[in-house]
């Protein structure tokens, strides 16, 4: 079936589309650069990242204003309906998504001051596994394919695993060594930004199965309980 | 260039609208020649007299149109007692359930008899009235006149029903009201204003008519009031006075074409007035 | 524990003479709410809506085959009287047409006037009325001429005039696509306050007026029911995806 009959709209749609993913691009670069900062100890790029941040902003306000000017003008419904209000809500996923790596970015000039710690293998596997997490749960929005949506759901609970992991171990440096608390803290945050990090990248995924389905997948322990 | 096309228009703008204005006079002349010819001609002879008695013989003074004027009014009312309900209904008929070969039929024989002239209407009324009944009659020239009208009538009534939007139908039908009843009371109500004045044309031109009245009712220089008996009539009158020698009986020609005008002025402005006493219960 | 449908309809099917335009329609009408009927041009919706009271039939060459159910009574039984099921499933039509040579007073009571009613007109013209929301502006001039009030007064008045016969069911075809939109919305909360008494079947080509105004939705398609359900669904996350297709614009 061809798109909508009024092809205005059709692009009014599309440009909506282009410039979620646009965002989720950004934030995808952003997160990684700003893990790279603190590996790396380098203040300039968590600079960088920083920066880049406005342009994440920026686009969030086009989001919300494309999508209030479709609701009033278009009337949307069905899955029109179901997309706009999706792209209300995951777009303030994405800009919190976005805040994350601005935090993430502070720690790296914190720890670019200091001299390093042990090499920090898992942060950067923590990063790599959120990074994939909202790459899969973009595609999933794309493809409007909510199983590979289910796929990141279900990969949550590796992320927990593994940010319990570097937690514990930041933990028993700390008690080693007292000189490190400061910067295992900060590692710490990083790390508990990026979990964070995943979590906002499940939201992502219920949403595309609400609006793939048009059922609300969300919160599943307290809808068994009300049910 | 410009101003000069306006001014070009503009004047033959002006120039057509005199042209109709002076077409629309020289319609009128004949009519107003008419009605001046008449009324200059015709008053003098109005007497109450004139009104209320019978035809004097030659010479004798005196004398009036009575008879004529009952046995016009008569026939009239004869002539609309059968042919409006029939003429009306016919329209009725053809409007509503019409649109098959019976209807077709009955629409084509309308068309055919409204064009046919009224002396050979008259002859077929004294074919099916006069010669049974072996005399010459009130009642068929009442049922001449009745001939007469029932074609015009029911092709316009035919017309104006029509003309009722399917929606007024279809509301009423959708109250549950019957087809019948939507058709009397609604349909024809809606179209009454029209068809009033259908129905005065018809009996305008009834009132009229001289030649079916030679063969039916032939005259009466008499009261008459049977109507198995010759009756009079003011057209057959008037028509008897204006082909005679007799210059007092031109005189009173003139005088019963006048009443017959007036009688017929008058039926039709107490029609109006009744259509608008009966709107005027719906104010607007 | 749901009630039972007000008007069941079974197989319908609809012929203008060879041209099949309704095709095994089966539908189940709730009572007192509002069911709108929607679809592209052409698709049967208001020859359905014409089957529902038996006017689709009067049209030369039209005929109908089905059963509907009115409280469980098949309309389309033999020896059922057509003028009478009209006065139990009544009709507004898409312009507003009061009787012209009638009154405000006479159009309101002329359903029941012409099938003999005796008892006191007074009373159920200004019950209708009041009904119609229209008692207010038309009181003091109830002896005027129904053409002497603007549109939207003149389609709540043939909706107090269909009233007056008491229907059980009250058939709306496009009833404000006349209308201004202010006239409109007049229309459309007066649809609201007769929900509580009768059965409303609604016929919109407008899309939005059906998802503000009715409980169930149904979307008709080239003569045949598509898709029928709550409102909310049908416009949120309906089943079929030619509804689907329809109501988010992709065609008719």
């Amino acid at each position: 079936m061809a798109g909508h009959t009024d092809k205005t709209y059709e692009l009014e749609l599309k440009e909506l589309r282009d410039r979620l993913l646009t965002m989720g691009g950004k934030v995808e670069a952003a997160i990684a650069a700003s893990v790279r900062a603190v590996t790396e100890r380098d203040a300039e790029l968590a600079q960088k990242v920083k920066a880049s941040d406005v342009e994440v902003n920026r686009l969030e306000v086009e989001v919300d204003n494309a999508c209030r000017r479709l609701l009033a003008l278009r009337q949307p419904a069905a899955s029109d309906l179901r997309f706009i209000t999706t792209a209300l809500k995951i777009v303030t996923d994405l800009e919190r998504m976005g805040d994350l790596a601005v935090n993430i970015s502070d720690r790296a000039v914190d720890l670019a001051q200091a001299p390093p710690l042990r090499p920090l293998h898992d942060l950067s596997s923590l990063a790599d596994l959120v990074e994939a997490q909202l790459k899969k749960a973009l595609d999933a929005f794309v493809e409007r394919d909510p199983e590979k949506a289910e796929e990141v759901m279900k990969g949550d609970d590796l992320v927990d695993a593994l940010y319990l992991k570097i937690f514990n171990e930041l933990l028993q440096l700390m008690m080693e060594d007292s000189r490190a608390i400061r910067r295992a803290t900060a590692t710490m945050f990083a790390a508990k930004h990026l979990e964070r990090f995943g979590d906002h990248a499940i939201n992502l995924a219920e949403m595309v199965v609400y609006m793939v389905r048009g059922t609300d997948v969300r919160h599943p322990r307290s809808r068994a309980v009300a049910e | 260039m410009i101003l000069r096309s306006h001014l070009v228009r503009t004047f033959v703008n002006h120039a057509v609208t005199v042209l109709c204005g002076l077409m629309v006079l020289l319609a009128l002349f004949p009519l107003g020649s008419l009605l001046w010819l008449v009324v200059s001609k015709g008053v003098p002879g109005l007497t109450f007299a004139f009104f209320t008695s019978l035809p004097t013989p030659v010479g004798e003074a005196g004398g009036g149109v009575g008879n004529a004027i009952l046995g016009t009014a008569s026939m009239v009312a004869l002539a609309c007692l059968v042919g409006l309900p029939i003429g009306i209904g016919a329209g009725v008929f053809l409007a509503e359930r019409g649109d098959h070969a019976f209807g077709r039929t009955v629409r084509f024989t309308a068309e055919v008899f409204s064009g046919v002239p009224s002396i050979v209407i008259g002859i077929v009324a004294y074919g099916l009235v006069v010669l049974p009944m072996r005399r010459f009659s009130g009642l068929a020239g009442g049922l001449a006149l009745a001939l007469l009208m029932i074609p015009s009538l029911a092709r316009t009534t035919e017309e104006l029903v029509r003309l009722v939007p399917v929606s007024l139908r279809e509301a009423s039908l959708a109250l549950g009201i019957a087809q019948w009843k939507t058709s009397l009371r609604i349909v024809l109500r809606t179209a009454a204003g029209g068809l009033l004045t259908a129905a005065l044309l018809a009996i305008a031109r009834a009132a009229g008519e001289t030649a079916p009245l030679l063969f039916t009712a032939l005259n009466n220089q008499y009261w008459n009031f049977r109507p198995d008996q010759p009756t009079a009539s003011l057209t057959v009158q008037i028509f008897n006075y204006a082909i005679s020698p007799y210059e007092d009986w031109h005189q009173k020609a003139w005088s019963a074409a006048l009443v017959l005008l007036l009688l017929v002025g008058l039926l039709n402005l107490a029609a109006r007035y009744a259509l608008r006493k009966s709107a005027a219960g719906v104010r607007t | 524990m749901t009630a039972p449908p007000k008007v069941k309809v079974e197989k319908l099917q609809a012929y203008f003479g060879n041209r099949h335009v309704l095709r095994d329609v089966t539908i189940d009408v709730p009572p007192l709410s509002i069911t709108s009927v929607i679809g592209p041009s052409g698709c049967g919706k208001s020859t359905f809506l014409r089957c529902l009271n038996r006017m689709h039939e009067l049209v030369p060459g039209a005929r109908s085959e089905g059963r509907v159910l009115l409280d469980g009574e098949n309309l389309y039984e033999r020896g059922v009287d057509p003028v009478h099921l009209r006065r139990r499933v009544g009709m507004v039509f898409q312009r507003p047409n009061p009787f012209p040579t009638m009154s405000i007073y006479d159009n309101v009571a002329a359903g029941l006037k012409l099938n003999g009613f005796r008892g006191d007109l007074d009373e159920t013209v200004e019950r209708c009325l009041i009904q119609a929301a229209l008692w207010e502006e038309v009181k003091d001039r109830l002896r005027h001429s129904a053409l002497s009030l603007s549109g939207g007064q003149q389609q709540r008045l043939c909706i107090a005039r269909a009233l007056a016969v008491e229907p059980e069911v009250l058939l709306m075809d496009e009833p404000a696509s006349a209308l201004d939109p202010v006239a409109t919305a007049k229309i459309e909360e007066l649809m609201h306050e007769l929900k509580e008494r009768y059965t409303i079947v609604i016929v919109t080509h407008n899309m939005q007026q059906a998802a503000r105004v009715s409980d169930h939705t149904a979307f008709f398609y080239l003569g045949e029911l598509v898709e029928t359900g709550p409102t909310e669904k049908i416009f949120t996350n309906p089943d079929e995806q030619r509804t689907e297709d329809y109501v988010t614009g992709k065609f008719g």
